[in-house]
C-alpha cells in the first residue's frame, strides 16, 4: 500500500528542524525500500491557488484558509499497512514540531 | 542460477510461512514490537538482495532472525552516532540480548507462544487484544482487521499503537506464564480466539451472517495453540470451532438467509470437520474435569451425530448443560439449557425456564432470549405472547439476515391459529 505522509507546521516552526535531519530521514526510508518520493515546500505565502469555474481560470495568492498549521512537505511511502506507515511517519523529524497526516493513496478506478 | 523472479517468489513464500515466527523471535531479542517489526522488514529486504547472489540459506528463518537482529543493532548504533538529538536512538535503551543463545530451538519454539500470551495480556483492553493478536500473530494488515470488524482503519491503528505503548510502558514481560497463572492467562487467550471466531461466524452487525475470513483465522489460531500448548481447554475450543464451522454451508440459504439448526440440510454438514471436532472434544473430555469449552464442544458433537433433529440425544445434551452450568454459571448457558430442556420435555418447559430467567431481570436485552421464547409460545399456540417476544427480539437485533428471519416468523404468526406441535 502507498501512503502519503503530509507534514504540517506552523509558520514560525518552518525551519525548526534542520534540513540535514530531514534528508537523513528520507535517506533512511529510501535505504529501507519504503520511500517513493519526498519534497519540502516553500512557505504558504508562495502558494497560488487555482480554480476553474465555468471554463475560466481564477488564481488566488497566498494562504486561503485561516489555519495555524500549513502543508510544509510530504513523503510518499510504501508500507505493508497503516500501522507500518504510522511507525514511519513517527520518525519524520517535524513530527516533533508540527504534525504528520497519514493518508492512504487511492487507486484511480479505470 | 534461477532468475530473479523465482527468488522473489521464494522470499514471498518464506514471508508467508515464516514471517510471524521471525517476528516473534525478534521481539524477544530486541525487546520492542516496533523495533522488531522494522528489523524483520529489513531482513526480508536484505534477503531479496542477497539470496539471488549468495543462494538461499539452508535455514532461511535463522538467517532472517540473525540478519534482522544485526540490522536493528547496527541501525541503532548508526542513528546514535549521526543524530544525537533523537532520544529514541540511545542504544542503551534497548534490552538487546547479546549472547548467541537466542537460537536455542526450545526458546525459538516458545517465541510464538510468548507472542500470543503478550498480545492477549489482561492489562490490554479486549478489543486491543483482538487487534494485536490478528496483526502480530496472524499477520493480518490493519486495513484487513478494520474491514472485518467494520471499524475505521485509523481507529484500529490507534488501538494497536496504544496497545504497543502499553506493553512498553507497563513493561509487560514477553514470556509464557508460569504454571500457577497459566489457567487464567490461557483463558484470556481462548477468549480472544473465540471472540474472533464468533465475530466471523455470527457477525453481530452488518448484512452477511458469516464473515468467513475471521472464522478461518480463529481456527488457524486454535490449531497453532493446540500445536504449541495442548491443554484440554485449548483442545475443547478448537473442537467447538470446528464443529460450528462444519455447519457453515447449512446455516445460510442460497439467498443469504439464516437457517436454524432444526431446519438445516444436514447433508451439507462437513463430515471431515465433524470427525475431527468430535475426536478433539473426546480428547478434551478425557483429559480431566471438563472445562466450559470442552463441554460446549461435546454438546455440539451430540448435535452433529444426529442424522435428523428428532434423533438428537437431548437427554445427553441436557446433562452436558447441567455440567456446563456447574463450571460456568451464566444466564446465557441457562438459556441454552432451556432450549435443550424444551427439546426433551416440550415447549412449555422451555418457555417456563426462559420466563424465569427474564423475571429475574436477566437477558432482557438479549435478542436470542426473546426469539427463543417467541418460538416456544408459537408452538404452544400462545400467539399474542409469541408476537410480543418476536417484536422485542426484532427491536434488539442489528443484523440484516436475522431481522428478516424474525420478520418472516412474525408474518407467519398472523396466518396460524393454533399449536403447531
Amino acid at each position: 500500500m502507498k501512503y502519503l505522509c503530509l507534514v504540517y507546521l506552523e509558520k514560525d516552526k518552518w525551519h525548526a528542524v534542520p534540513d540535514r535531519e530531514c534528508a537523513n530521514c528520507g535517506g533512511g526510508l529510501r535505504d529501507r525500500g519504503m520511500l517513493l518520493a519526498a519534497e519540502p515546500l516553500h512557505p504558504v505565502e508562495t502558494a497560488a491557488t487555482v480554480r476553474v469555474r465555468n471554463g475560466r481560470i481564477s488564481v488566488h495568492d497566498g494562504p486561503f484558509a485561516e489555519t495555524k498549521e500549513h502543508l510544509a512537505g510530504f513523503y510518499l511511502i510504501e508500507a505493508r499497512d497503516l500501522n507500518e506507515a504510522i511507525q514511519a511517519a513517527a520518525k519524520i523529524p517535524p513530527a516533533r514540531e508540527g504534525s504528520i497526516e497519514v493518508r492512504p493513496v487511492r487507486e484511480l478506478q479505470p | 542460477m534461477p532468475p530473479a523472479d523465482s527468488f522473489q517468489q521464494t522470499v514471498t513464500d518464506v514471508y508467508q510461512s515464516d514471517s510471524r515466527r521471525v517476528l516473534a523471535t525478534l521481539i524477544r531479542l530486541l525487546g520492542d514490537f516496533d523495533v522488531a517489526e522494522e528489523a524483520m522488514h529489513d531482513a526480508f529486504r536484505a534477503a531479496l538482495e542477497q539470496w539471488p547472489r549468495d543462494g538461499v540459506p539452508s535455514n532461511p528463518r535463522a538467517w532472517l532472525v540473525s540478519t534482522g537482529r544485526f540490522k536493528a543493532i547496527d541501525g541503532l548504533r548508526r542513528r546514535a552516532r549521526f543524530d544525537q538529538l533523537d532520544e529514541n536512538a540511545a542504544a542503551g535503551e534497548l534490552a538487546v540480548d547479546d549472547d548467541e543463545a537466542w537460537a536455542d530451538p526450545e526458546s525459538v519454539q516458545d517465541d510464538r507462544l510468548r507472542l500470543i500470551f503478550t498480545c492477549c495480556h489482561p492489562a490490554l483492553a479486549p478489543d486491543a487484544q483482538v487487534a494485536l493478536t490478528l496483526r502480530e500473530v496472524c499477520g493480518l494488515t490493519t486495513e484487513e482487521i478494520a474491514h472485518a470488524f467494520l471499524t475505521p482503519a485509523p481507529t484500529l491503528a490507534q488501538r494497536i499503537v496504544r496497545a504497543k505503548a502499553k506493553i512498553r510502558d507497563a513493561r509487560i514481560p514477553y514470556q509464557v506464564p508460569q504454571s500457577v497463572e497459566l489457567p487464567e492467562r490461557l483463558d484470556a487467550v481462548l477468549r480472544v480466539i473465540y471472540l474472533v471466531f464468533n465475530e466471523g461466524y455470527a457477525a453481530s452487525s452488518g448484512d452477511s451472517v458469516v464473515r468467513h475470513d475471521l472464522s478461518a483465522e480463529a481456527i488457524r489460531l486454535g490449531r497453532l495453540l493446540v500445536e504449541l500448548l495442548p491443554e484440554p481447554e485449548a483442545l475443547g475450543l478448537l473442537a467447538l470451532m470446528l464443529l460450528h464451522d462444519s455447519r457453515r454451508l447449512a446455516r445460510m440459504s442460497a439467498d443469504g438467509e439464516v437457517v436454524l439448526l432444526d431446519e438445516q440440510d444436514r447433508s451439507l454438514w462437513d463430515r471431515a470437520l465433524i470427525a475431527e471436532g468430535t475426536a478433539l472434544a473426546e480428547r478434551a473430555l478425557r483429559a480431566g474435569p471438563p472445562g466450559p469449552y470442552a463441554l460446549q464442544a461435546a454438546i455440539a458433537a451430540v448435535h452433529a451425530e444426529a442424522a435428523e433433529p428428532s434423533a438428537t440425544d437431548c437427554v445427553k445434551i441436557v446433562g452436558l448443560y447441567d455440567d456446563l452450568l456447574a463450571v460456568n454459571p451464566s444466564p446465557i448457558v441457562e438459556l441454552n439449557r432451556a432450549v435443550a430442556v424444551a427439546m426433551r420435555d416440550g415447549p412449555a418447559a422451555g418457555a417456563g425456564l426462559i420466563e424465569a430467567i427474564l423475571a429475574r431481570g436477566e437477558l432482557t436485552g438479549y435478542r436470542l432470549a426473546h426469539a427463543a421464547h417467541a418460538e416456544f409460545c408459537r408452538r404452544l399456540g400462545r400467539i399474542e405472547d409469541a408476537r410480543a417476544s418476536y417484536e422485542r427480539a426484532l427491536s434488539l437485533t442489528r443484523q440484516g439476515p436475522e431481522r428478516r428471519l424474525i420478520e418472516r416468523r412474525l408474518a407467519a404468526l398472523s396466518n396460524s391459529a393454533g399449536p403447531t406441535d
